[in-house]
């Protein structure tokens, strides 16, 4: 057993020692409360870091480092994530690995800038124009803080494309006493460039339906690289069935791979009754369990930490249960409205509040 | 001959258009030039001119309106090599939306080039007035001309600091101004002035491209050079670890705690709340206990209430957010005033508040100490007093052990203990 060693730590540094350590060297920086302490971190640790003049710059720059073999990473929070939405569906077409850290506060607009919120779930849901997936992972406690970065940047380079981690203010930015034992040693990302003779040909996909990737500039073979539909050699196209064929790929890259980034937290016992959750919330979530089963009655649990693509499993696990209790800091259940629709299904109930914590009494009493 | 770079032996443009004069004119340029295509990254955008890159034999990279110039900066950021040439081309509406991307990489010095095709309107979207549309010029949008002057962005580019920048008008072989601009390392522009020959002329006939440039007072001209180095970034000082400088809390007290104590401070920003609070957790971990401490302050972090919301625990803590404390902690009007909330829901536990206080409206089930935290050990104290009493009236770690964190912290060596020493325990 790993000798204990408790110091004192906010999970940011958990995030950005864990991104170091995976091999990404480029923080492109723009200063927004609560990210700013993986932008300071970000500064202490990495060999590349821009001072971007703004977040639409932020996100092209870190493509242009993308493009050049890099994993360049970034952190923000709404306001500022909503002006890298064009560049990311820019980015995500151009197929460029990179790690966005989106730190959730409270909306609408600029809310309220130091209180903590998950409300930007369902803009992820639909953010790449045309309804494609793009990953997001969610962490829900310090542990995660330390290994779901290293296999998103993983992700990102594996399957070429950009990552969101989803986090939020209490999560990055509470101080908490934590056993450095517990932290897994973390392998780096390895990455692997075209390396035939043959014309390189951008967008061709492999099996997994990943087109291999070369850096732009390189003295071998030629790259072209766009952000406009195109054919798998990366020349614009109107709408070609090459062209559909490519832009319909790049969703089913994502989805199709999906076993392959199926990171949750399942607890079950025999019930008819589940929690879920993700995030901040997932640890009130496990408080609630605990309370719940310390009365003797049983509940299962689900933490989900994938939370795009939705994973096929969790319709899976959530069609055994009765009633399923989905705990978020949000107004309207945005997780609950991905699962089951709009208009819900019988049996599935919401905890949700805006601009506190959601409690394990709230989520208890909900189970109740 | 084939083209080795651009191949532009039929048009894709409309015809007459100046940006087949640019493409023609580059290839030249790069030819002179005489690097490989693949040490040439073409960068471009939405706009006519983007529709280019399918004829290059370089590498390219197209992609979002008026964004290409940092992508560009990306690119070339990323490259970090004088041997590869990277070139933007852009046009006059991409460059109004993408300005600051412009200046940025001028005031930067950004080893690139960049091609501003400026055919004085957005023609792709059917001849819209841009940021570089002349006064009077007249436009599907202005049919009556622009009502005011257009930005000069070569005069801009200059002023931000650009190596090497240049406007001239897009007629006949230019390719040596090309290639005096590929040459450079670092920042460099070229501006050419041509009239969309789909709209520009259509709408302002009889109008020559010069006579606008003349009207706008914008000069042909190389503007003064400015000899800097390209940008490159330093070398950094950075640590092979953030946790290299931690130490770890050797656990040198014992505690009392049998379940979670939930405590608030509130007080006022700059008076040291949430130092005061982080120390009081390290101390909790050097007596064995698990911590949670979460600051909440205004945005304006130098002003108004600085609140911490502390969970010290023998076990671990999932749930970090406090509904009700057991013990409340204020040190000053601001963080009574963000307090009362919550204070107003609690209806047993300690409220430990300074005597300056009116703790109005506190159920009788909660015990007020009412204490000269502000008098005794000055404002900026205040807080540390405060929690040093706590843990003598409440004891569930030893006060020493905060003592120490504090003898220890940044602040140690001016802080006056003695305040701490002498301070009477109230008495239960």
């Amino acid at each position: 057993m790993k000798q204990k060693k408790t110091i004192l730590t906010d999970n940011s540094k958990l995030v950005m020692e864990s991104l170091a350590q995976s091999g990404c060297d480029v923080f492109i920086g723009y200063p927004i409360t609560p990210a700013n302490l993986l932008y300071k971190y970000a500064t202490q640790r990495f060999s590349v870091v821009q001072d971007a003049p703004d977040e639409i710059t932020t996100l092209q720059w870190m493509s242009g480092y993308s493009a050049t073999g890099h994993i360049p990473v970034t952190a923000t929070s709404f306001p500022g994530f909503a002006l890298m939405l064009e560049s990311l569906n820019m980015a995500y077409m151009m197929e460029l690995p990179m790690v966005a850290i989106l730190v959730q506060r409270l909306g609408p607009s600029t809310g309220t800038a130091t209180a903590g919120a998950q409300g930007d779930l369902a803009l992820l849901n639909g953010m790449i124009s045309g309804g494609h997936a793009l990953p997001v992972f969610c962490l829900s406690n310090a542990v995660d803080c330390w290994e779901i970065p290293n296999k998103a940047a993983k992700i990102a380079a594996e399957f070429r494309t950009p990552v969101v981690i989803l986090t939020s203010k209490e999560m990055m930015m509470s101080l908490n006493s934590f056993d450095m034992g517990k932290l897994k040693k973390l392998s780096p990302v390895e990455r692997k460039f075209y390396e035939s003779d043959e014309p390189f040909v951008p967008y061709k996909p492999q099996k997994n339906l990943v087109p291999e990737f070369l850096p732009l500039g390189n003295n071998k073979h030629r790259v072209r690289i766009t952000s406009s539909t195109h054919d798998t050699k990366g020349i614009l196209q109107h709408s070609t069935p090459e062209a559909l064929g490519n832009t319909v790929r790049l969703n089913e890259k994502i989805v199709k791979n999906a076993k392959k980034y199926s990171f949750y937290e399942l607890d079950e016992q025999e019930s008819d009754t589940i929690i879920v959750s993700y995030d901040a919330t997932a640890e009130a979530a496990r408080e609630a369990v605990g309370m719940i089963r310390e009365k003797g009655k049983k509940v299962s649990l689900l933490i989900c930490k994938t939370m795009i693509p939705v994973l096929e499993e969790y319709i899976k696990i959530l069609n055994k249960y009765k009633k399923i209790v989905i705990a978020e800091e949000n107004l309207t259940g945005q997780f609950r409205k991905i699962l089951f629709g709009t208009h819900g299904k019988e049996g599935v109930t919401g905890v949700n509040a805006i601009g506190r914590m959601i409690s394990p009494d709230d989520i208890a009493k909900e189970v109740k | 001959m084939e083209n080795k770079y651009l191949s532009t032996e039929v048009s894709i443009f409309c015809k007459g258009c100046g940006h087949q004069l640019i493409a023609v004119n580059t290839e030249k340029a790069l030819n002179k030039l005489g690097l490989s295509p693949k040490d040439v990254i073409l960068v471009t955008d939405i706009g006519c001119h983007g529709i280019l890159d399918k004829l290059s034999s370089t590498h390219t990279f197209h992609g979002l309106h008026g964004r290409s110039a940092a992508l560009a900066a990306g690119t070339s950021m990323g490259l970090e090599n004088p041997k590869k040439k990277v070139i933007v081309f852009i046009g006059d509406g991409g460059s109004t939306i993408g300005l600051q991307h412009l200046v940025d990489a001028a005031v930067k010095n950004v080893n690139m080039t960049v091609i501003v095709h400026n055919n004085m309107l957005y023609g792709m979207t059917g001849g819209q007035t841009s940021g570089l549309t002349p006064e009077g010029f007249k436009t599907e949008t202005n049919p009556a001309g622009k009502q005011y002057q257009n930005y000069d962005i070569s005069s801009m580019l200059s002023n931000a600091g650009g190596s090497h920048v240049r406007r001239l008008v897009g007629m006949g072989d230019f390719s040596e101004e090309l290639y005096q601009a590929f040459k450079v390392q670092g920042f460099s522009s070229v501006e050419v002035m041509e009239i969309c020959t789909s709209y520009g002329v259509k709408f302002n006939t009889g109008k020559k491209v010069t006579d606008f440039i003349e009207s706008a007072g914008m000069e042909i001209k190389l503007f003064p050079e400015k000899i800097r180095a390209p940008y490159k970034q330093n070398e950094r000082d950075i640590m092979s670890s953030l946790f290299e400088n931690i130490e770890a809390i050797n656990v040198k007290y014992k505690n009392k705690l049998k379940k979670p104590l939930k405590i608030i401070v509130s007080g006022s920003a700059g008076e040291g709340a949430q130092l005061a609070a982080e120390l009081f957790a390290e101390a909790a971990v050097g007596s064995g206990l698990k911590i949670t401490k979460k600051g909440s302050y205004p945005v304006t972090v130098g002003v108004g209430f600085s609140t911490a919301e502390l969970i010290i625990s023998p076990k671990d803590i999932l749930y970090t957010g406090i509904v009700t404390p057991d013990i409340f902690v204020i040190t000053s009007n601001d963080g009574l005033n963000h307090a009362k909330a919550k204070l107003s829901k609690m209806k047993k536990g300690l409220l430990l508040i300074d005597a300056t206080l009116n703790p109005v409206a506190v159920d009788p089930g909660v015990e007020v100490i009412q204490y000269k935290f502000r008098e005794l050990a000055t404002p900026r104290s205040a807080m540390f007093l405060a929690l040093d009493i706590l843990l003598k009236y409440v004891p569930s770690f030893p006060a020493e052990a905060f003592e120490e964190a504090i003898a220890n912290s940044k602040i140690g060596a001016k802080f006056n203990m003695e305040v701490l020493k002498r301070a009477e325990v109230p008495k239960k």
